[in-house]
């Protein structure tokens, strides 16, 4: 299951890098998407993985006796999704007007801020 | 109640926040507010600075969560110094866009963001908690980019989308730098991770994560091979809103580089190396870029990722008097790039160019003025007694202590280039005889504004230069500051005592 789970976050932060080096402004979005999920999906991982094993305590006992499934990376990755996707619609809207304005897809033709004047 | 005092800047501005929402289409009202708002925050500010200083560092955990359970809010001298600067910055810049900010932006909601940012800010400094630190990372660069949008200008919308890009790239960069340090240590307080990161065995891996900061960071705080957004961004909003972009974003980065790299991690040789060879380059490149500029906005977009370089190279050599120099530098340089922003703004509104070989006349015009911006000008400099010569002094003594050569040679180099730039900026905008400027129609010149206005204009940028002033001649006292603050963040046990109430 790690090694599964390994492997995937690589694939999504290899797709994201990719998608963000491509010229276009929505391929730019997904990018960002892709490698925000990569991320969230790291803490998930880093948290240790168990299986069936809730963080509830024994009624008997008063510390945890055997492994369990650390509770709180989830609560940090509802954080992030939340944030995220705050940002992503942000950049949905901004990418809609700037093509709207500047009239172009392509990233490198979006270069009046940089041109030396 | 003593101790509740470490979260009121957060309290306020998010009041302020809220409140000035319901005065969503009545601007006069969200002006009054504003100002008066950010006076009270100053107030505030200025009593935790207060108690920080009497009392040593003090701490509070939200919900009563013992730490390193919670997350924690701690004001030591270090943040309560910066969050005291963000509140004069805040203030003045409130004051500034009351004035300079046409209503037609103010009307989307430019008061209750710009005071949610204060709020991002505020937070950034007063946290002690990573994962904290990183949700309010997301609030600034959330609420910038609004900022940044206001108006929709076609020049607005390419710099944002630059800005937004690189941006969300660093924080998905120290989200996953967060991640990997939670997964070694299972711990996400900052003065707890200080011991357990210490233990790690795995060493190797503790170092990628060091770098992912750094990178992280970097892009936050423009550093060498990770600055390009910011001239591509800056000079694209008004005025207020590079004023307060320039004189805090980038260094809420640079705040958080000092405390990762001198609470959490332990700066090894090679960290030591990356950082100095990145503020030498950081140095060399912001100076190399701010000379060949004409517009007077992108000229001062690339003073401030010259000058970031000073603070890094503190951090780089390590030493107490080497931190010193950094924080003082810090404290300097927040000052005076929102003052020098403000500044082209002003300019802005007397002649509607930015271009420094298209002004002129400035001096004949307004000898008044122009003698009050040459304050910040060349303060920024650092012409002795002006605040910017004396934390240069510790960086290259303490150089000079270091056998850091190179590094003494890119501070000259910086130092003098940013001499040159200036000097040419006085000489193209104020001493020249200027062409004819064709009249704007419609524009809103600053002699055709009303007196409110003008006042709301220049009051911050003579409040934030006597300060400048202060920071010059008063400089032992910033001096004491800055030495208690680098004493406190490289002997950490008050820190972590205070936190985990050892």
């Amino acid at each position: 299951m790690e090694i599964l789970l390994a492997v995937m976050i690589g694939t999504l932060y290899a797709a994201g890098i990719y998608m963000i080096l491509r010229r276009s402004l929505v391929k730019l979005i997904i990018g960002i998407i892709l490698l925000g999920n990569g991320a969230n999906l790291l803490i998930f991982l880093l948290g240790r993985i168990a299986k069936g094993a809730p963080p509830i305590i024994p009624e008997d006992s008063k510390v945890f006796l055997e492994a369990y499934s650390d509770p709180l990376p989830q609560a940090l990755i509802l954080t992030a999704i939340v944030i995220s996707f705050g940002l992503q619609s942000f950049a949905i809207v901004l990418v809609k007007r700037a093509h709207k304005v500047v009239k172009t897809d392509d990233l490198d033709e979006m270069n009046a801020t940089d041109e030396y004047s | 109640m003593i101790e509740q005092l470490v979260i009121y800047p957060l309290v306020i501005q998010m009041l302020l926040a809220i409140v000035l929402m319901f005065f969503w289409s009545r601007i006069k009202w969200q002006r009054v507010i504003s100002i008066i708002g950010s006076v009270v925050n100053l107030g505030m500010a200025v009593w935790l600075f207060v108690l920080v200083w009497q009392n040593g560092t003090q701490s509070i955990q939200a919900g009563n969560w013992e730490a390193p359970f919670g997350i924690t809010f701690v004001a030591d001298t270090f943040a309560a110094t910066l969050v005291l600067l963000t509140s004069i910055a805040g203030l003045a810049v409130s004051s500034f866009s009351a004035g300079s900010v046409i209503s037609a932006r103010l009307k989307f909601g430019f008061f209750p963001i710009y005071h949610f940012l204060l709020l991002g800010l505020n937070g950034a400094f007063l946290t002690g908690d990573i994962f904290n630190l990183y949700v309010w990372f997301e609030i600034i660069i959330i609420t910038s980019f609004v900022l940044l949008t206001i108006g929709g200008e076609k020049a607005q919308l390419e710099g944002a989308v630059k800005y937004f890009t690189l941006n969300i790239l660093a924080s998905i960069i120290f989200l996953t730098a967060i991640a990997v340090l939670y997964g070694l240590t299972g711990s996400l307080n900052m003065a707890d991770l200080a011991s357990k990161v210490a233990a790690v065995e795995n060493r190797t891996l503790v170092q990628v994560n060091a770098l992912l900061f750094l990178v992280g960071f970097g892009i936050k705080s423009a550093l060498f091979p990770l600055y390009f957004w910011l001239p591509a961004s800056y000079h694209t909003p008004p005025s207020a809103v590079s004023a307060i972009f320039g004189g805090l974003l980038t260094k809420v980065g640079v705040y958080a580089l000092i405390r990762v790299f001198t609470l959490i991690f332990e700066v090894d040789p090679f960290l030591e190396n990356v950082l100095l060879a990145v503020a030498v380059l950081t140095l060399f490149s912001g100076a190399v870029g701010a000379i060949v500029q004409n517009n007077i906005r992108k000229i001062f977009s690339y003073l401030v990722i010259c000058h970031i370089g000073y603070m890094i190279a503190g951090l780089g050599m390590m030493t107490e008097v080497a931190i010193t120099g950094a924080i003082f530098y810090l404290i300097h340089d927040i000052m005076v790039k929102t003052n020098l922003f403000m500044v082209s703004g002003v300019i802005y509104k007397i002649k509607a160019n930015h271009n420094i070989r298209k002004l002129g006349d400035l001096y004949a015009e307004y000898p008044k003025l122009s003698l009050l911006f040459a304050v910040p000008l060349f303060s920024l400099v650092g012409v002795p007694p002006l605040s910017g010569f004396w934390p240069k002094l510790s960086l290259i003594s303490e150089g000079w202590n270091t056998e850091n050569f190179t590094v003494i040679a890119a501070i000259l180099f910086a130092s003098f280039i940013t001499l040159v730039v200036i000097v040419k900026l006085w000489g193209e905008v104020f001493w020249k005889t200027g062409e004819k400027l064709p009249e704007v129609r419609n524009f809103p010149y600053f002699n055709k504004l009303s007196k409110v206005k003008r006042t709301q204009m220049l009051a911050p940028i003579i409040f934030l230069t006597l300060v400048t002033l202060y920071l010059g001649f008063g400089a032992g006292n910033i001096q004491n500051l800055a030495e208690r603050i680098a004493f406190e963040l490289m002997d950490n046990q008050e820190y972590i005592n205070t936190v985990l109430r050892k």
